[in-house]
């Protein structure tokens, strides 16, 4: 695919296709989960869960297995005695805190993390922060945000900490800026801030930063890209700061990197010329590494199931770049506004699907028996032993499969598990 | 509120799937937010089961709160009795449901249904996933076996001369360590001394099998920690008595096999006198001499921890050092097995406070938990895993029980992988300084990946090691005697070094003083 090409998608698409909306048992993970990667990113800040044993539980279930330093996260369990009374429930955070600060004197951002239970007790985290932060500023800044699962699915857990960033910026002027959105990982940043040097753009910031005394600014010059499809409530903070929103499909595969940099580019008058020349050889790169999976994936039945958000530009990469056909795409929330690009880009006809009742659906799935299903961890083996190939989806946020150099890693990720089938013999 | 960065034990709604996945024909609904489903890959990843847990949640939002969250469990109930047509219903509430009270329990009763309803009451706020597991189990007995037990203070009628004696295994869960194989393995044994199984439950028991408890002879209480109390209830009811002993390691199972003979009325002397473990001689060998007095801190659940805590003092020739667990449900019991040991039992569900120990201590091997590996990994500790929570690679595919002769001979190999051989050890004394043969290398048959680096010394410890006033400074020529000290014990000789030259206000630790100290501890 040439870049020309790419830039000239075929209107329609899904824009106005009918989405299937299901109440029901939702399987996915809460928006805790997100302190995972959050807090490997942000390299001195520590997540404070304010929460039960299952939010302890769950975050060590997600990713105990994934961790092996000591991790930038615990969770401040709430007892019986806190339940007795909320004065003592803030005496007692507040005891936490001092603990946990005096263990961990290198950090200097700290999230106290709403739960379920902490949101049903209305025990109040903003004012916690506030008494928290005179207590311990300058050395240490201390936000809130809520990871709850009764407001948050998996992903928006990564909304919520960047919405609870955005007031903490620091004010820019009218001078155009590029801010690009969204936990990635490093490899990728540095890829995209290479690209963008290319194209002349050299005042790029990343939010999430790897440090927290290092924010990015933000201001009227300010023109965002986002990197992830789940930031809705971080992108509407942001433009009432004056950031402008460049509205793109996700850098995912070869042709989304391409339109996702044009964004950028259009946005900053990089005439087309320069766009190929900083592009075209990483493009072509990526494009060589998806056609060696395309074999393999080509016309291949795939079926999503709601997981993360990335599960639109994930199918539209796989049908557009890899020829795979969609059966559904499942995804726990549809924000039009930021995937309107992608929804225009994918094949017509797609049958979509949003929230979810994990047993229809499944039923559907065992009635359409697709060649590859993207689910959780919770659903992957059970639909193994009844003889589908799976892929987990939590793989696709914790591997970087974002921008062209990760194009055919993303590609691999769908054809391993096919090639295992064929190879396996018992 | 506690602080805590890895938790040993779920939430008890954990503990009720753990029963409810080990059963047959039962469903588990459970008012819990969506978050909460993420308890299914517990079973469906780190123990690799086929079948999703049969678990309905009605994952309530924000959105439901004060309007109609009842009506939705309502419909999840019916639901899945539509959908899963099982032979009972457990129902209950996980954290948030318990705060937003809406009564699973009474919800069900009236809701009509054509299915046996077990109504489960678990304190997320106080309790935890073992006493969960414990309660549901005693409920489902109560529930399904006590409608059949006799009128109260009827006396057991004698079991029939011609009918072989029989006992339940009570205890086995989903996601239990090793249980599966456990069963396999007190199964054969119990068959050796003729004595038959009626009914394992939990695992692998329908709602029709609790039914039919009450006709065995007695019990086999196989974890103490689940099925403890559903036993008790099963002697008051109908006078089976239980077992006491849990057999694990070679002198437990002798035990074991005299405690159950005496409850089944045969006779222990042809299977005592033809014991299967190879445990007894590969620790005589002379190649074990090694394992002499070698230093164990031991922790884990208070089964698994008192009995690796014995094979490791009378089997394996070990001293134990340390000893504790987080079921503070048998604290006494672990206190009074950690007084035989001569140490102070460590009682603590904090995995904070076991890593201080473990870096006080500086023990020469861990057997623990999955956290302990984690613990003894950031140390340098040499580690096995001998009890739960576990992950993925603690379920093996081969046939590896802890219990009976053969978990013996299992606990004695897992006790001895992760150590240095025998002769290996020494020449590292020897040649320390050989550039690939150095102290710090892996044992040779873990290879180059499993080398364990001592970390830096971590904040934990750092947080917890008392602040000496002006601590005593190492010299140059002291410190690099100390690097020619093995590894596992270069810890302990530095704190006792240190300790030796505080206590006797020395500014400076020579070589000397490293020798003095030595001298001083050895006795
Ligand atoms: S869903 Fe709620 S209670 Fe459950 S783990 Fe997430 S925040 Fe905690």
């Amino acid at each position: 695919m040439t870049a020309a090409a790419a830039l000239a998608p075929a209107r329609g698409g899904c824009a106005d296709a009918p989405v299937l909306r299901e109440r029901g048992q939702r399987e996915v993970f809460c928006g805790l989960t997100g302190i995972v990667w959050l807090h490997r990113k942000i390299q001195d800040a520590f997540f404070l869960i304010v929460g039960s044993r299952t939010c302890a539980h769950l975050m060590q279930s997600a990713a105990g297995v994934m961790i092996f330093a000591e991790p930038r996260f615990a969770t401040a369990i709430i007892d019986e005695r806190d339940l007795a009374g909320l004065a003592d429930a803030n005496a007692e955070l507040d005891r936490v805190v001092q603990q946990l600060l005096a263990r961990r004197p290198d950090i200097r951002l700290l999230f106290l993390v709403g739960s379920c239970p902490s949101e049903v007790i209305k025990l109040d985290l903003s004012r916690a922060a506030e008494r928290l932060n005179r207590q311990f500023a300058p050395g240490v800044r201390v936000l809130n945000y809520s990871g709850s699962g009764i407001e948050t699915t998996f992903t928006q857990g990564e909304d919520a900490c960047l919405a609870a960033l955005v007031p903490e910026l620091p004010a820019a002027d009218e001078t155009p800026r590029l801010l690009v959105v969204g936990a990635l990982a490093e490899v990728v940043e540095d890829q995209f801030r290479r690209l963008f040097a290319a194209m002349g753009i050299e005042a790029v910031d990343f939010l999430p930063p790897r440090r927290s005394t290092a924010l990015p600014p933000v201001g009227p010059g300010t023109r965002m890209l986002l990197a992830q499809p789940w930031l809705g409530e971080t992108a509407r903070l942001l433009e009432s700061r004056g950031a402008t929103h460049l509205p793109a499909p996700f850098p995912l595969g070869a042709e989304g990197t391409t339109l996702w940099l044009h964004a950028a580019a259009r946005a900053f008058g990089v005439t087309p010329a320069r766009f190929r020349d900083a592009t075209a050889l990483a493009e072509s790169r990526a494009v060589r590494a998806l056609a060696a999976h395309r074999a393999s994936l080509a016309g291949k039945r795939v079926f999503l199931f709601p997981d993360s958000q990335i599960e639109i530009p994930l199918a539209r990469t796989l049908a557009r770049e890899l020829g795979m056909r969609l059966i559904e795409v499942g995804t726990p929330y549809l924000h039009r506004g930021h995937l309107g690009p992608e929804l225009d880009l994918l094949p017509e006809g797609t049958r979509l699907a949003e929230g979810q009742h994990v047993e229809r659906q499944l039923d559907r799935c065992r009635a359409d028996r697709p060649d590859i299903t993207v689910c959780g961890l919770g659903l992957a083996n059970p639909l193994e032993a009844e003889g589908f190939t799976t892929k987990w989806s939590i793989e696709l946020v914790f591997t970087p499969i974002q921008g062209y150099d990760q194009a055919g890693d993303l590609a691999a990720l769908f054809a391993r598990p096919l090639d295992r089938r064929t190879r396996l013999a018992v | 509120m506690q602080l805590a960065v890895w938790t040993y034990e779920g939430p008890p709604h954990v503990g009720a799937m753990r029963v409810a996945t080990a059963m047959e024909r039962v469903h588990y609904v459970l008012h819990a937010p969506q978050g909460d489903t993420y308890a299914d890959l517990l079973f469906t990843m780190i123990e690799r089961r086929e079948k999703r847990p049969p678990v309905t949640y009605t994952t309530f939002q924000a959105r439901d709160l004060g309007s109609d969250t009842a009506e939705l469990f309502r419909a999840a109930l019916a639901e899945a009795q539509a959908r899963f047509r099982p032979e009972a219903i457990l129902v209950g509430a996980s954290c948030t449901a318990e705060l937003i009270q809406d009564d699973p329990g009474g919800l069900a009763r009236t809701a009509g249904l054509d299915v046996p309803i077990v109504p489960l009451e678990l304190p997320s706020y106080s309790k935890k996933e073992n006493w969960g597991a414990a309660e549901t189990f005693y409920q489902i007995v109560r529930a399904f076996a006590g409608p059949h037990a006799p009128p109260p203070g009827t006396e057991r009628p004698a079991r029939l001369a011609d009918r072989r004696p029989r006992c339940n295994l009570l205890g086995p869960t989903a996601l239990g360590f090793r249980h599966r194989d456990d069963v396999r393995e007190i199964t054969l044994l119990l068959a050796r001394l003729g004595i038959d199984v009626h009914v394992v439950a939990p695992l692998g028991a329908t709602p029709a099998d609790i039914a039919r408890l009450g006709e065995a002879d007695f019990n086999v209480v196989l974890y103490p920690e689940i099925a403890g109390q559903a036993a008790s209830w099963l002697a008051r009811s109908f006078g089976q008595k239980a077992t006491r002993t849990v057999p694990i390691g070679v002198g437990a199972t002798r035990d074991f096999i005299a405690e159950v003979a005496a409850l089944a009325g045969v006779d222990p002397v042809p299977v005592l006198d033809h014991e299967t473990s190879r445990l007894p001689w590969y620790s005589r060998s002379v190649d074990s001499t090694y394992l002499t007095g070698k230093r164990v801190f031991v922790f884990g659940d208070a089964t698994h921890a008192i009995a690796a805590a014995r094979v490791a003092a009378e089997e394996m020739g070990f001293t134990v050092v340390g000893l504790g667990s987080y079921s503070r449900e048998l604290a006494r019991e672990v206190r009074e097995a950690a007084k035989r040991h001569g140490v102070e039992a460590l009682i603590t569900d904090d995995y904070l406070a076991v890593e201080e120990a473990v870096a006080a201590l500086q023990p020469e091997l861990v057997l623990g938990t999955q956290m302990e590996r984690h613990i003894a990994k950031k140390h340098g500790i040499p580690c096995a895993v001998i009890s739960a929570p576990v992950h993925v690679q603690d379920f093996p595919a081969r046939y590896s029980p802890v219990m009976g002769f053969e978990g013996a001979n299992v606990l004695f190999d897992t006790l001895v992988h992760p150590l240095m051989m025998g002769l290996e050890e020494h020449l590292l004394a020897m040649f320390r300084d050989d550039f690939e043969f150095h102290d710090e290398a892996a044992p040779s048959h873990l290879g180059a990946t499993a080398a364990a680096a001592p970390a830096a010394s971590s904040p934990a410890v750092a947080a917890a090691a008392p602040v000496l006033e002006a601590a005593p400074v190492w010299a140059a020529d002291a410190e690099r005697e100390l690097r020619k000290v093995p590894f596992f014990v270069r810890g302990k000789a530095r704190r006792n070094t240190e300790r030796y030259a505080a206590e006797r206000g020395l500014a400076a630790i020579t070589v000397e003083t490293l020798y003095d100290a030595k001298a001083h501890y050895a006795r």
